[in-house]
């Protein structure tokens, strides 16, 4: 009997797989699918302070084996997301993490204050890495210092768990990495998209209204093993690894490289059943490789000095 | 209610310049769906799939008749997929035409690809002893399709930009040659229907928009139409594809 759950700081996981944020709203369109209580958790789309209404379309384009999106965080604002979200995903047996935003420290300080007093959300990931908006969120994310303050400030601002989501759009991943975890994060959430673009030949225009947007998918999934292989050698905190995960070996694969949990994103749009499908195939992939726990395999990667 | 289904390909058309008609058999699909919903097609290779809307269904043999237009890799490659092959969607998605259940006159006004989903409204209405007029715009000649379809089921324009086939110029030149409706169903390219809308402000009407989507179900916040008032925004995928003609800002 393999078993599959996962202890981190906050999060009692009954299995390492978790929808990546802003890739499964808030849940709902997805609970018509499966019973959410099969995940091991969900992160929520990001939540800022107040209303945001996001960019212009278009916000997706298709690109080989991924895509690009700028969303630009589009979100009803962390009072509804706790009135009318949170309530409906702590009815099932999961457990929640709240993505949170802002364009300040104040703003990602009111947030997480927020949903400390909800009592119904489990950990923050901290989003210093939305490449999609004007002020804050990626700026956060590439500044080790200015990723530090930010993580301090939430770290304060509640009793949660903090969850940094790093940038892979900086010259030294590790660098962050460190900064964040001096400044009291728990845990990492790694990578969120790398900045692209993409053109349209006939209008000679970029496809995304943002001109540039995040890419997603596969295609960045070599980027992800490579980071979250680096980082691990430096810092002791726990990875959610997520970039690019379509299928169980994927899953073992940010395993071995050194992350503890896994998050599914742009799967979700080509097959909403996706994470359920991760979680079956689980037992019988771990066996296959010669593991009877999912926590055996975390960082278990043999890779040459 | 959305499910992932398998679509057995029956039928593989090509009906227009680089536009291609699919008659797929499958039971769910083709017993709950309504006119104005579409397919989510997952296509071989592809990350996203494609949205395309339902252009009409036969519910004794079970099969859904979809028609897309060849534009990029993706359409490319589903026009590539021959009679007895099979992909999956999502579907039937969307909120589709809602039709009151009284007699009346329909104005259908279509614009290129945008005038599938308005067949199968047209069928649906022509069925309820309803007058349904139409208004169909096409680039050029070698664009023209289901013109035969349009006219079983009433008076039907054929209009192309250029003159080459039926009368000449945008489908607005010809609506006050279609006489009174009590309301009217459009799908088209933005601009068209923007000029629709503007041209018909107090007439009741339904438009069906289309815009790049990733998960079709409402959850991606991709496929968004900012709402007439400027301060929030409706979902294509979820909240639409068919709105109210003066609910969203085009």
């Amino acid at each position: 009997m393999t078993n599959l759950a996962v202890h981190l700081p906050g999060l009692e996981l009954k299995n390492p797989i978790m929808p990546a944020s802003g890739c499964f709203g808030f849940g709902r369109e997805y609970s018509t699918f499966y019973d959410l209580s099969k995940l091991g958790a969900v992160i929520m789309k990001a939540a800022t302070g107040t209303e945001r209404l996001g960019n212009p379309t278009p916000r997706v384009v298709e690109t080989a084996s991924g895509m690009l999106n700028a969303i630009g965080l589009q979100n009803p604002g962390v009072k509804n997301i706790i009135e009318n979200e949170v309530p409906f995903l702590a009815a099932y047996d999961t457990s929640i993490i709240a993505n949170i935003a802002g364009s300040t420290t104040t703003e990602y300080e009111a947030v997480a204050r927020a949903f400390n007093e909800t009592e119904l959300v489990h950990a923050i990931e901290l989003n210093i890495s939305c490449p999609n908006v004007k002020e804050g969120g990626i700026q956060f994310g590439t500044d080790p210092a200015m990723a530090a303050t930010v993580t301090e400030i939430v770290k304060n601002a509640s009793n949660l768990p903090v969850y940094v989501k790093l940038s892979p759009n900086v010259t030294n991943i590790v660098e962050m990495a460190k900064a964040v975890e001096a400044a009291g994060a728990d845990g990492l959430s790694m990578i969120n998209t790398l900045t692209g673009m993409q053109m349209h030949l006939q209008s000679r225009k970029p496809l995304i209204a943002n001109k540039t947007g995040g890419l997603s998918g596969p295609a960045i999934k070599p980027v992800a093993i490579r980071m979250i292989y680096e980082v691990r050698q430096h810092v002791n905190i726990p990875i959610i690894g997520m970039g690019g995960v379509t299928n169980a070996e994927d899953v073992l694969e940010f395993l071995l490289a050194g992350a503890s949990a896994v998050a599914v994103g742009t799967a979700n749009f080509s097959n909403p059943y996706i994470c359920p499908e991760i979680i079956d195939a689980l037992p019988a992939t771990l066996e296959r490789y010669g593991f009877d726990s999912v926590e055996e395999v975390i960082g278990k990667g043999i890779i040459p000095v | 209610m959305i499910q992932k289904e398998k679509m057995i390909i029956k039928s593989v058309t090509n009906i227009a310049l680089d536009t291609i008609e699919m008659v797929l058999e499958n039971t769910f699909i083709s017993k709950t769906a309504i006119p104005g919903q579409f397919l989510h097609a997952s296509i071989e290779g592809h990350t996203l799939r494609r949205p395309i809307s339902i252009a009409d269904i036969d519910r004794e043999k079970e099969t859904v008749t979809i028609l897309f237009k060849i534009l990029g890799k993706g359409t490319e490659k589903l026009a590539t997929y021959q009679a007895g092959m099979s992909f999956n969607v999502l579907g039937p998605s969307g909120n589709g035409f809602q039709i009151e259940d009284k007699q009346g006159t329909y104005l259908l006004i279509g614009g290129g690809i945008g005038v599938p989903p308005l067949y199968y409204l047209g069928k649906k209405l022509a069925e309820k002893q309803c007058q349904v007029i139409s208004i169909l715009g096409f680039q050029t000649k070698t664009n023209v399709f289901y013109e035969e379809k349009f006219r079983a089921l009433g008076e039907t324009f054929i209009v192309t930009n250029d003159g080459s086939y039926g009368e000449t110029g945008f489908v607005t030149d010809i609506i006050e040659r279609a006489g009174d409706f009590d309301s009217y169903f459009s799908c088209g390219p933005v601009p068209m229907l923007k000029a629709i809308t503007k041209k018909l402000p107090t007439k009741p009407g339904l438009i069906s928009l289309e815009e790049r989507m990733g998960c079709g179900v409402g959850a991606c916040m991709a496929c968004v139409i900012p709402t007439n008032d400027g301060k929030s925004y409706q979902k294509i995928c979820s909240d639409g594809p068919v709105f109210h003609a003066q609910e969203v800002s085009l």
